[in-house]
């Protein structure tokens, strides 16, 4: 089952929809509310990365019996340094961000830790793809 | 899983199907077929939105009859600080009491005298480390059963204390057992605000039996008490005997803030429903939500906006922190209010409540292979259904049709818009689309109304 999801960058007050989405989805397909946990915070995370950092973004959700993936891609500055960003405290958030009260520089290491399978992409200056697996299945 | 127990009813030769109860309805329990509403058992949280809005009082609160409790030799009234705040300040406490004592009840007492008791619980749980953040209360049944429906997963949230009322209940049964009463011959009669706490009432989770031996409805209890009030001038004599609510703090439990203010760390009040609503969404999405107490009310105002008060809720809060204030003026701690810490260490054993359990009303079936079925066929029909919510169907909007329509609730022809478009394909006569409205709003909405206005004109 495929879903999909537009981001706009800088709308804070929107961001969350889709996580927000999903969560119903995964709740009516009875998944493990832990599971949904995990995905939706995910998701979550991932989607203010975009609204925090791109101009846009489109995030691809795909639903089976076995896991659930979500492919966000996005057309913003891109991540220099990937490893780096993975780092607990590391943020290139904007002070305005900041004030709003995210850019921790905990996005990427939440992600990575509710993720069974976490892959990014990026390239400077064009986007970031950012690939999340979790299983459904135990 | 048994159904959950309701408070709530329908009346069918009363309801007349206008479908407002169906369209306010938090967690869409309500449909309309062959012109009554219909409650879904397994959603309904009983918060008492549908009773507040039915136009001709066709939802009913079950209560117990006033007159069992003449069945007991020791009658108590226990009675929660929102009763008082139902009356004009001028009545003083104590002639409420006394007209209490009239209408034959032996004892009075205030739900809460027990606040103190789950105050110091509350507070030695949010100093325990908790993997499972922010506690959540227990205090609102409503706001139990949403989360246990709506959002399962925050079931392991709750702090898992009984309300103030148990703790008053199980105190006062003991203080007159040790005065000689046989437990027998107590009979303790609540006076609630609201249904939901007669469901918790009536259905306590567990197998334990309640404390609480009947339910009297506020709005009744109020008429009978204020009727009696108004009539009788002059002062009454009756010493209140146990004031020690009204003089703390601990009567301000039940209004907003009353809970979280006494908690500690970062913790948040919020009262109505959709405003609760609202914030659990968010609150799941979070990783670590930053907070470590949330007091959550299903009613706006809290219980001063219980479904089954009679004053406006906004006067109802005012009058109660005027009298705290006058009798923390006048009167200090009286001696009842000792009494209840000789039982301290036995009723901090009874305070808990067992584990809450999740029953999600979302899942479209056990089975996550059959759910992704469902799901597919509710996106097919959704992209047919024309979205405008107008609920002619006799479900609460588009999205539910179909959810109906797939769990074998509804039917696709329901839709007045689907009607239509079936009608230009000649798959259905219109006499067919009449028929199935009828079947959803009975036939007498399709008819013109005879003997309903009673129009002079017309007789003469």
């Amino acid at each position: 089952m495929q879903y999909k999801f537009e981001v706009e960058g800088g709308n804070f007050s929107k961001a969350g929809t889709a996580s927000s989405e999903v969560k119903k989805i995964l709740n009516q397909l009875n998944v493990d509310y832990k599971l949904i946990k995990r995905i939706v915070v995910a998701l979550y995370e991932a989607e203010v990365n975009i609204v925090a950092h791109a101009n846009k973004g489109i995030i691809d959700v795909d639903i089976d019996t076995e896991r659930i993936k979500l492919v966000l891609n996005d057309s913003g500055p891109g991540i220099p340094n990937i490893e780096k960003a993975m780092e607990a405290g590391f943020s290139t958030a904007t002070q305005k961000v900041r004030e709003m009260g995210f850019g921790a520089g905990m996005g990427l290491p939440n992600i990575k830790r509710n993720a069974d399978i976490l892959n990014i992409s990026s390239e400077t200056g064009k986007g970031t793809s950012v690939e999340i697996i979790v299983f459904l299945k135990p | 899983m048994n159904d959950f127990l309701h408070a709530l009813k329908i009346v069918d030769d009363l309801c007349i199907g206008c479908s407002l109860c169906m369209n306010i309805c938090p967690t869409k329990a309500i449909r309309v077929r062959k012109g009554k509403a219909k409650l879904m058992n397994n959603r309904c949280i009983d918060c008492g939105e549908c009773f507040r809005i039915c136009p001709v009082g066709a939802i009913l609160i079950e209560q117990d009859d006033f007159g069992l409790i003449f069945n007991y030799k020791y009658r108590v009234a226990l009675i929660p600080a929102v009763f008082f705040g139902q009356f004009p300040s001028k009545y003083p406490i104590s002639k409420i009491y006394q007209t209490l004592i009239d209408l034959g009840f032996t004892h009075v007492f205030e739900v809460e005298n027990g606040v103190d008791i789950i105050k110091k619980a509350t507070r030695e749980i949010l100093s325990q480390d908790h993997d499972t953040k922010p506690l959540i209360s227990t205090f609102c049944p409503a706001i139990v059963r949403l989360i246990q429906v709506k959002f399962p997963a925050l079931v392991h949230n709750f702090t898992l204390l009984k309300p103030p009322l148990d703790v008053a209940a199980l105190y006062f049964r003991k203080h007159l057992q040790n005065q000689g009463a046989d437990e027998s011959e107590i009979g303790i009669f609540y006076f609630t605000q609201c249904a939901a706490k007669i469901a918790a009432i009536k259905s306590p989770a567990e197998e334990e039996k309640s404390p609480i031996t009947g339910v009297i409805n506020m709005d009744s209890a109020f008429n009978k008490v204020y009727q009696k009030v108004k009539q009788e001038n002059g002062d009454s004599s009756v010493q209140i005997p146990v004031t020690a609510g009204f003089a703390s703090n601990d009567v301000l439990w039940s209004l907003t803030t009353g809970e979280s203010d006494t908690a500690m760390g970062r913790r948040m009040a919020i009262d109505g429903i959709h405003n609760v609503i609202a914030f659990l969404e968010k609150l799941e999405q979070e990783e670590n939500p930053d907070f470590d107490f949330l007091e959550l009310r299903a009613c706006d105002e809290s219980c001063a906006g219980g479904v089954l008060t009679s004053e406006n809720r906004f006067l109802t809060v005012e009058r109660i922190k005027k009298r705290v204030r006058k009798m923390n003026a006048e009167q200090p701690q009286t001696e009842q209010n000792q009494d209840i810490l000789n039982y301290e260490d036995e009723l901090r054993r009874m305070i808990f409540v067992e584990e809450i359990k999740p029953r999600s009303m979302m899942k479209l079936d056990e089975d996550m292979g059959e759910a992704m079925k469902k799901m597919k066929l509710i996106r097919q029909i959704v992209q047919m259904l024309p979205m405008v919510d107008c609920g002619a169907c006799g479900s609460p909007g588009c999205y539910a049709l179909a959810e109906d329509i797939v769990q074998s609730r509804g039917l696709m022809e329901n839709c007045i818009f689907i009607q239509r478009r079936y009608e230009e394909k000649g798959m259905l006569k219109p006499s067919d689309s009449l028929q199935i409205m009828k079947n959803v709003w009975g036939s007498d909405k399709f008819e013109s109304k005879k003997n309903q206005n009673n129009e002079t004109d017309e007789s003469k």
